[in-house]
């Protein structure tokens, strides 16, 4: 008899590059983060093979909620195809079996960094969003334990302060990206550096998303059915930005959110910032079987 | 010593006292702040709080502001849907409690504003906290606030350390006085200013107290300050108090020695 008979064959004790007490540390946080919609959790942040700041607090909720008969998609400010996005996912897929895709309807995990795509997600999707800055508060309160008593006591008359200034000084808000959003009434989140045509899509989203902040070593979450209110004026509107109008000069589509490309001529040309909506959208038109989910906005406005 | 009642002015007598404190005690560490001190001020009277350097007098009214809790002691204000004691409520309460209820002016402008932000924006930040959401009202609220408290409006947008010192002590009072409280407390409020422009600032109190009837303490270690102000004057000695009465009473007959030196001392 042989010590190799009475073994059992090697085989990965784990999957998805964390280590089992890793993922568990993660789990914990997501399932609290979940538990108090908006409340940055501290986390034991991991080195993963990347650089912190290139998405590695969305690497690790990613990694940790991916198994392998999950279909994982990856995008940089919408594009399935940029470097990031593209070694990411290859990683993401290497480490557990996962299938990659692109297709924002087949798959079950999608992390992003800057957008949210235009398709509906659904219940059985997960979203999670690579935060740079966690700490809404920062701009007005540069010390992070007094920012967290404040977010603990709901204190958030100065960052309405700021608001009300930027209408005193310019007559209109000028938060872009990563505008101040009110969860479930109580916490107010940084929503990553999105648009703020994407925030409206995680206000009663069917989806769960978490954001992490790597570097921060911070991560919260936005649970389906969940109030996300940005923060505004009763009298002044909430505005988006105003693509609803533009033509991807490629597709052709209308009424999504377009990145702009500027030309020789001094002038520019827009085109869908959700590219696979834009790739579908072409292939739909040369022929192709093509199915398009149900989309967020509608002719250029979000349905109330 | 006479007898409580009779330290009042007679239309006080009617009414119950709006603050209430009994009993409080606040030591820190070695140094006693506060020993056993009672204090009664009734809708819109002025009371006055007089005393040397570290006699306390801040501690008290940061008591009265629930900006510190003290070791012993019974806070009560008669307003409605308030508990017995003030000083079991959470700081969520608290907060709440003092964005809405209580203004306070210090003696020290950084205390009570954010110098980098628009002096109109300190006024409505008090109004945000309070839940107001609309810009046009913030707005005009905010004005109204700094209007009353005879700050120019021209520079309702300029930072408060862009000001002067009398400047930053009316937007301060703006603030305070924003959501109409119910009580106002100022400390040392014209300490460091300027005699002339002391005066001023004092006017605009004296008219605020008689156009709205605001119900305020006033502390000082200046007995000029407390004689133009107040109805009713606490004399304050090592956390204690050691005389009180009414203002004409404290300065023509005061009966404790301390109070005389002080007294005498001014004149
Ligand atoms: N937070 C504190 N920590 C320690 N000692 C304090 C604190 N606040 C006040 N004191 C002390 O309590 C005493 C009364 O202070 P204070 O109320 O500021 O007096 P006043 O305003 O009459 O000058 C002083 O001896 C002061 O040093
Ligand atoms: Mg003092």
């Amino acid at each position: 008899m042989t010590l190799a008979t009475l073994t059992k064959p090697w085989a990965a004790f784990s999957y998805g590059f964390l280590d089992a007490s890793a993922k568990r540390e993660m789990r914990r946080k997501m399932l609290k983060a979940i538990a108090v919609p908006g409340c940055q959790m501290p986390y034991a942040s991991r080195e993963v093979p990347m650089a912190r700041g290139w998405g590695t607090g969305g690497l690790q909720v990613t990694l940790t909620l991916l198994k392998p008969s999950s279909s994982v998609k990856v995008i940089d400010q919408g594009a399935d195809d940029s470097v990031n996005a593209a070694s990411i996912r290859s990683f993401l897929s290497k480490v557990s079996g996962a299938a990659e895709t692109w297709d924002t309807q087949a798959a079950t995990l999608i992390q992003s960094r800057h957008r949210i795509p235009e398709e509906r997600l659904r219940a059985d999707q997960v979203l999670v969003l690579q935060v740079p800055n966690p700490e809404p508060l920062r701009p007005v309160e540069p010390n992070m334990s007094v920012a967290r008593q404040m977010h603990a006591d709901a204190d958030y008359g100065r960052l309405w302060l700021i608001l009300y200034e930027q209408m005193v000084r310019s007559g209109r808000i000028m938060e872009g990206a990563a505008y101040p959003a009110l969860v479930n009434r109580r916490h107010v989140m940084t929503p990553s550096p999105i648009p703020r045509w994407d925030v409206p899509k995680l206000h009663m989203a069917e989806h769960l998303t978490f954001l992490s902040a790597g570097r921060e070593k911070r991560l919260y979450a936005v649970p389906p059915f969940t109030q996300v209110e940005p923060l505004v004026f009763s009298d002044v509107p909430y505005q988006v930005e105003d693509h609803g109008a533009l033509r991807c000069h490629r597709s052709g589509v209308t009424g999504y959110y377009m990145n702009e490309i500027p030309q020789d001529n001094g002038g520019s040309v827009f085109e869908l910032s959700d590219s696979n909506l834009g790739i579908k959208a072409i292939r739909r038109a040369e022929g192709a079987q093509v199915e398009i989910g149900p989309t967020w906005y509608e002719n250029g406005k979000m349905p109330q | 010593m006479t007898a409580a009642l009779a330290l009042l002015a007679p239309h006080l007598m009617t009414t119950p006292p709006l603050l209430t404190l009994q009993g409080v005690s606040r030591r820190y560490g070695d140094v006693v702040a506060l020993e056993d001190v009672s204090a009664a001020v009734y809708p819109g009277e002025v009371l006055g709080i007089v005393g040397e350097s570290g006699s306390g007098k801040s501690t008290l009214l940061r008591m009265m502001n629930l900006e510190d809790t003290p070791d012993a002691g019974d806070y009560r204000l008669a307003l409605p849907d308030l508990p017995g004691n003030l000083f079991v409520l959470d700081r969520f309460a608290r907060r709440m409690l003092c964005a809405t209820r209580i203004g306070i002016v210090y003696q020290n402008p950084h205390l009570g504003l954010l110098m980098k932000h628009t002096s109109s924006g300190n006024v409505a930040e008090r109004l945000l906290i309070a839940g107001e959401r609309s810009f046009a009202a913030l707005r005009g609220r905010a004005r109204d606030a700094l209007e009353a408290s005879e700050f120019p409006l021209n520079r309702m947008d300029a930072r408060p350390f862009e000001l002067s010192g009398g400047m930053q002590q009316r937007v301060q009072l703006a603030k305070a006085i924003a959501l109409e409280p119910a009580l106002l407390l100022l400390d040392e409020p014209t300490t460091g200013l300027d005699v002339s422009v002391q005066a001023l600032v004092l006017d605009t109190l004296k008219r605020l107290q008689r156009d709205r009837a605001i119900t305020m303490v006033i502390v000082s270690h200046d007995l000029g300050v407390i004689r133009t102000m107040a109805d009713r004057v606490i004399v304050m000695r090592r956390g204690r108090v050691v005389e009180q009465g009414l203002a004409d009473q404290i300065f023509q007959d005061p009966q404790h020695d301390y109070t005389q030196q002080l007294v005498h001392a001014k004149l």
